[in-house]
């Protein structure tokens, strides 16, 4: 990528990113606290962008690392006192990640379809799961929690604010774009891309394939269950819903609209979609996923790219 | 602890029956992506809708029977509808992206259910009220007449494509599609067909199975996912292994019913599916691949 469009690339991002921050500043409550959802939503959809856009594999089962990072956090939450931020990062991400070590052994045998399929059914072990242990998770009814304090040991602390909890949000966000997008230019990244152009080819060159996967899924599980704890503090509630396979539908939904490959995308296809949801909902009540649905039907048949799909080899470079 | 051979006894006989209607549904998602590697997710919307139509058409008539017909008939032309708009486009695409319009489908039909028929369960009345004494329990005939029906469709299905002419049409494409345009045979058509009738087999099994439980619009998800893991541990694509994994997960499920809740009883299955992905992972009812 030439100098220009280098300096045109950051230039770009920096500004969003500006903007961004100064929205919970001017924006009225219910719009900040939708950009907020925004963020998280556009997270997560992010993390399976690894999958479906880079090396090739479409998962259905993201709602399982979502939600297990949800109830990870809110298992923290309820067992420290006075709730601890950190904590619930950390029993978050371990939740995510212990789960994806799981599915991504299993699935990353199949390919295509199949692992789809099989992504999806392990999302719904964990949902029966949740749904059944009444005593460890509330069930149906899911778990409420206090939300902690911003706080690094004795330093310092603040409460969250929404505009405070905006902030340490779009922070999260953005280190995480950053790292993932990072992580897909390294070798590994590479190494990944050359499995979704030819996985035959790629492990007769001598690269072990399978342990590439499985990197793959966990890396990607872990930022799900990231933005599952980010979720969980906006909210201060885990419910088995949010472990439902409908929402890995929307999930790849939000990469399908925003143009897979690209991490930005997603995002945008988040936004797009929730704006949508918002829009129609205001004149179809609840079954405003009726014309969602038929508008997503539409972008798989005449935009198979995306919205952003024009720009992929851009926001690579 | 003993092991209580009524409750063994009356599950064999449960896990057959929902078995025989599984397989009824799994046996239409397989034909489908046998033959035209379309994942349909679906096919748990179509098997709501057609319970829905049953419901309309037993109000309007008072028969059953015409209501399966009519189920059935009705959800296959919507089938090939969704196929010529939704999928045709799709073909010589990744075959996720099949996954992906019919995901959009299932949303869409979904939500007309809920919007035109509301969110109260409807009932359908069973077309056979007696029942016989088993052990304790008042069993209705008409759960041994569903299997008895869902095995006389498959058989049907079955026979039409080992003599019919269309049956012998639709084994060709799925052999070599290429091979088959060449010797004249119209593939985009059969293509529909197969849609059509897999379509029609949801339908008929949502009303089949709308007796047992209310018709409500969320009742085809549960049937798309157990459906999904018949499927694979059967062996994509291939109908006898679909039937028999059908059969054999239905059965587990209800042994294990005897100990567990139903809810919990979904586990077994997924273990199953676990299991055969480690060990198997073409399927346990099919030969050996080379």
């Amino acid at each position: 990528m030439s100098s220009r469009r280098v300096i045109v690339y950051w230039v770009s991002f920096a500004a969003i990113v500006a903007l961004l921050a100064v929205a919970p500043l001017v924006l009225p409550e219910f719009w900040r606290r939708f950009l907020t959802e925004i963020l998280i939503w556009g997270l997560l959809a992010m993390s399976s962008d690894i999958l479906i856009g880079y090396t090739g594999m479409v998962s259905f089962g993201h709602s399982a690392f979502f939600g297990l990072g949800m109830y990870g956090a809110a298992a923290a939450l309820l067992t420290t006192n006075p709730p601890n931020l950190w904590a619930a990062l950390l029993y978050g991400l371990l939740m995510a990640a212990g789960v994806a070590a799981f599915v991504a052994y299993f699935s990353t045998r199949l390919r295509d379809i199949y692992f789809a399929i099989t992504t999806l059914i392990f999302s719904q072990i964990f949902y029966v799961i949740i749904f059944t242990s009444t005593a460890w998770t509330g069930g149906e009814n899911g778990v409420n929690f206090r939300r902690p304090a911003l706080a690094i040991a004795h330093l310092f602390s603040i409460r969250f604010t929404p505009a405070v909890l905006h902030w340490f949000v779009l922070a999260i966000a953005v280190l995480s774009y950053l790292l993932l997008r990072r992580i897909t230019q390294s070798p590994f990244g590479m190494v990944l891309q050359s499995i979704r152009e030819n996985e035959a080819r790629t492990r007769a060159v001598g690269y072990p394939v399978e342990r590439y996967k499985i990197v793959a899924v966990m890396l990607s599980g872990i930022f799900a269950g990231l933005a599952g704890v980010l979720y969980a503090l906006q909210n201060q509630f885990a419910a088995p819903d949010f472990v439902f396979f409908v929402v890995s539908g929307e999930v790849v939904i939000y990469n399908v609209v925003g143009g897979i490959g690209t991490l930005v995308g997603p995002v945008v296809g988040a936004a797009f979609f929730l704006l949508l949801r918002e829009l129609f909902s205001r004149f179809f009540t609840e079954f405003y996923l009726i014309p969602l649905g038929m508008i997503f039907i539409a972008i798989v048949i005449f935009m198979p790219r995306g919205l952003l799909g024009f720009a992929r080899r851009w926001l690579n470079g | 602890m003993g092991i209580p051979l009524d409750q063994v006894l009356i599950q064999t006989i449960n896990g057959v029956v929902t078995g025989m209607i599984l397989a009824l549904v799994a046996s239409g998602l397989t034909l489908i992506f046998g033959i035209m590697d379309v994942v349909n997710f679906a096919h748990g919307e179509l098997f709501m809708l057609g319970a829905y139509v049953g419901v309309l058409t037993l109000a309007a008539t008072g028969n059953f029977w015409v209501a399966l017909i009519a189920a059935t008939v009705v959800i296959a032309v919507l089938g090939a509808i969704i196929y010529l708009t939704t999928l045709r486009p799709l073909i010589g695409r990744d075959p996720l992206t099949t996954i992906l319009a019919t995901f959009g489908v299932s949303l869409v039909l979904q939500n007309y259910a809920l919007w035109q028929f509301g969110p109260v369960a409807q009932k359908i009345q069973e077309p056979i009220t007696a029942s016989f004494t088993l052990f304790y329990l008042d069993y209705p005939y008409y759960r041994l007449a569903i299997a008895v029906l869902a095995g006389v469709i498959m058989g049907g299905l079955w026979l039409f494509l080992k003599y019919g002419t269309y049956g012998i049409w639709i084994r060709a494409t799925t052999q070599d599609r290429v091979m088959a345009q060449a010797m004249g045979i119209p593939v985009p058509w059969v293509l529909t067909a197969v849609f059509a009738i897999g379509s029609g087999m949801a339908a008929a099994s949502g009303v089949l199975f709308g007796p047992m439980v209310g018709v409500n619009s969320q009742m085809g998800t549960s049937w798309v996912l157990r459906a999904f893991i018949v499927v694979v541990v059967g062996g994509m694509g291939s109908l006898g292994g679909s039937m028999a994994a059908a059969i054999f997960i239905s059965m587990l499920e209800a042994y294990a019913s005897i100990w567990v809740s139903p809810a919990q009883a979904v586990i077994v299955s997924f273990v199953v599916l676990i299991l055969t992905l480690l060990f198997r992972p073409t399927g346990l009812f099919v030969p050996t691949p080379k």
